[in-house]
């Protein structure tokens, strides 16, 4: 099984629905009326409240903070008062402890917030210790704490960031409108990662179906020494980090490891610009773009939306659901996650909110597995789905194990394709957590 | 907007491939082998495929107790492919014992589709040879009428009977099918065209036909004796003789019975291809497809296993 030369083995072409909102320029939200920030919206160690019930809080100021490394702080994304701290429903699934704040309408911002010195001025650690204040996480949807990426162990070099403008999972161009319209920014807060990390090289790879992004970016990154723009094959799951970087460097981080393990650091496009945003203005993380999307929403767009605004006020303003929606998903169709109603707050983790339509989707009942093999065929992981699903049908988790379900990325690609219309990617969530849940005993 | 969603795993997309759709494709694809077959060998030809599709839905549903007799369009494959491997002058009942062996005890005993461990038309076919050995000829088969539809039927030796049978065609006979044999098998033509269809449609790929098909080639060309003109003519004549085309690109195919991993595919039609010559050349039948496949899919999971693709970043591994 040879490697394509520049590209990954496995993959699929779901119809990308892309048109729907790849042309519409980001617009704001108007400010809500109210947020539910919540305490945790990333990858570690949840927040403690800074600030109590009936507080005033300006934009921008720091409401909830962790003295864990792998950690992010939260911040108010509106002026008002604090109404509540309590638990609040949580895209991720469970209830978590938010803080609900009332906005004045004055918009005002935290006036102790202030730029940074230029970049040229400031060490890798106080680039480090900008970003965790901004609380920046993976942007993408991992929401992997930023600057916990950024601070490699020393027998880790890192001599290559690679940012991830691929946008491969359909439906979502939050990513692609932000290479359109921010590209100086992107290229800003790529050169202050590497600068963190000293790394000499910087690769911004964008998926070949995203031309106008591609142009844009390559004239943005001229006269920017080391760092290229690399055209990648339009292929699912082309963005997943292991992919990428085949992709564009054909180095292959090794079965249970990390990029960091070959080298590299991965960035998502949207968290170079929140990174720029931090070091140019020091302006926090409380708003990011979100594709709203999907046959079920009357007008799909691309928003610039204050984290903790409730998903179903995004709805309405982009004219509410259409009668046969069926499924709202945070995230994409791919890997996104699907949500039983829409009262529910705009995370940082949050690039796209897509309800489908039942045609989108073709729901369909399980049927036995055929053996067909597709999946094997478009496994990006090189697994066997077909008989990693027999093993945990029958909780042989050890064994699937050792046939590296661990591994297992996710991606959807092999469920996606099966014709029997198995929960494949479903069994191995199941079959992983079991295997983590073993371990930690 | 308060309304309730669907909850369910990612992804929320999926193809529109469904198991009724590969089978109603394989069907597709049988039918300009089928319309060889009513050519070559009339309406005989007509009656056995149908009443070896029909019996072969009607076993099923009763097994499945479901009263929608296509269903998942499976068993009006396994019925068809039965009828491609029996002759024009197979009685009736012949056939309807065939399909019911094929449905019944090939496929619902190990528990229905995706459970059986041998290609269910095989199984009736070697049921068949096994127990009527005068009905299901090793060495005379209906010999074809060109545009006779309602001709009788006047049994041959086939050419794989002997060298002698052999030289009697010309491998242009063999590649449009104007010879002796079952049903679906001689027309090299109609049955590539069908194939194609499946390579169109990504049903099967060529691991399996490609092993198949390249070692019949090879071990006819080095071992076939050379009695055409030359060597590889002969490798050719192994090609397109018998039941090979019609075994390495519909029956060997069978997804449920075949690997899963790429080299486990190519193995398995190696696999094939040798057994079937060694049946064909130093074997008691002059034809030996059935049982070479059906004994490659009884290796199938082992193959499987021991073909586990390299996993992303890791090393091979085994269950």
């Amino acid at each position: 099984m040879r490697l394509g030369a520049a590209g990954f083995r496995g993959g699929v072409h779901p119809d990308y629905h892309k048109e729907l909102t790849a042309s519409l320029a980001i617009t704001a939200l108007p400010v809500p009326a109210q947020v539910v920030i919540p305490l945790l919206q990333h990858i570690g160690a949840p927040c403690e409240p800074l600030v109590a019930v009936g507080d005033h809080v300006f934009v921008g100021q720091k409401i909830g903070e962790s003295k864990e490394f792998v950690s992010a702080p939260v911040h108010a994304s509106v002026s008002g008062k604090v109404a509540a701290i309590g638990p609040y429903r949580h895209s991720m699934g469970k209830a978590v402890e938010a803080i609900t704040i009332v906005s004045d309408g004055e918009d005002k911002r935290d006036p102790s917030l202030q730029a940074p010195p230029p970049l040229e001025e400031l060490t890798p650690d106080e680039i480090r210790r900008l970003i965790r204040e901004a609380g920046i996480v993976g942007l993408g949807g991992a929401c992997f704490p930023a600057h916990v990426k950024l601070s490699p162990p020393a027998d880790k070099p890192i001599d290559l960031v690679i940012l991830n403008g691929a946008e491969c999972e359909p439906y979502l161009t939050a990513d692609h409108r932000l290479m359109l319209e921010r590209p100086e920014d992107i290229v800003f807060g790529l050169k202050a990662i590497m600068k963190a990390l000293g790394a000499k090289t910087g690769i911004i790879g964008i998926e070949n179906n995203k031309l106008d992004a591609l142009r844009v970016l390559r004239q943005a990154v001229e006269g920017s020494p080391g760092i290229r723009v690399v055209s990648l094959p339009t292929k699912y799951p082309q963005g997943a980090e292991k992919m990428l970087i085949k992709a564009t460097t054909r180095r292959i981080v090794p079965s249970g490891g990390l990029p960091m393990d070959v080298g590299v650091v991965n960035h998502n496009v949207g968290t170079a610009v929140a990174v720029a945003e931090a070091l140019k203005q020091g302006k926090p993380l409380y708003e990011r773009v979100v594709t709203v999307t999907g046959g079920g929403v009357a007008r799909p767009c691309n928003l610039l939306i204050r984290i903790g605004t409730l998903v179903k006020e995004v709805l309405e303003a982009c004219g509410g659901v259409k009668e046969d929606a069926v499924k709202l998903v945070i995230g994409g169709p791919m890997m996104g996650l699907a949500q039983p109603d829409a009262d529910i707050p705009v995370v940082k983790g949050t690039s796209g909110i897509t309800v489908l339509t039942r045609e989108e989707m073709a729901l369909r009942e399980a049927v036995p597995c055929i053996r067909c093999g597709k999946c094997v065929d478009v496994c990006p992981m090189g697994l066997v789905p077909v008989t990693l699903a027999q093993l945990t049908e029958h909780k042989l988790f050890e064994r699937a194990e050792k046939m590296h379900v661990m591994d297992c990325i996710e991606c959807g690609c092999c469920a996606y394709v099966c014709p029997a219309s198995r929960p494949l990617t479903q069994y191995f969530r199941l079959a992983k957590a079991q295997v983590m849940g073993r371990k930690r005993k | 907007m308060n309304g309730k969603f669907v909850v369910s795993s990612s992804p929320h997309i999926r193809t529109m491939d469904t198991i009724p759709s590969i089978m109603i494709d394989v069907l597709v694809a049988l039918f300009p082998a089928a319309l060889a077959a009513v050519y070559f060998f009339g309406y005989r030809a007509l009656i056995t495929m149908a009443i070896s599709m029909a019996a072969a839905m009607i076993a099923e549903a009763i097994c499945l107790r479901k009263l929608n007799i296509f269903g998942d369009g499976s068993a009006a494959v396994t019925g068809l492919l039965l009828a491609m491997t029996l002759p024009a002058s197979a009685p009736w009942w012949l056939v309807v014992i065939g399909a019911v062996v094929a449905i019944v005890i090939g496929k619902q005993v190990f528990g229905g589709i995706g459970s059986n461990i041998f290609n269910p038309a095989l199984v009736g076919r070697a049921f068949l040879v096994a127990s009527w050995g005068g009905h299901m000829a090793g060495t005379v088969w209906p010999a074809p009428k060109l545009f006779d539809f309602w001709a009788d039927i006047i049994t041959v030796a086939t050419p794989l009977n002997s060298q002698e049978d052999a030289l009697k065609v010309t491998l242009k006979q063999l590649f449009l099918g104007n010879v002796a044999g079952a049903l679906g098998e001689t027309c090299a033509l109609a049955l590539i065209i069908g194939a194609l269809w499946l390579f169109y449609k990504g049903r099967i790929d060529w691991r399996i036909p490609g092993g198949y098909l390249g070692t019949v080639f090879i071990m006819g060309a080095l071992l076939g004796g050379g009695f055409y003109e030359n060597a590889l003519k002969t490798g050719l004549f192994h090609v397109l003789a018998g039941g090979v085309l019609l075994g390495a690109l519909f029956m060997a195919t069978d997804m449920v019975t075949s690997p899963v991993t790429p080299w486990g595919r190519l193995i398995f039609g190696v696999g094939c291809g040798v057994i079937t010559m060694l049946i064909r050349l130093y074997g008691a039948y002059p034809e030996g497809v059935t049982f070479a496949i059906l004994i490659m899919n009884a290796l199938t999971p082992i193959i499987d296993n021991f073909t586990q693709p390299k996993s992303f970043g890791g090393v091979k591994r085994s269950a």
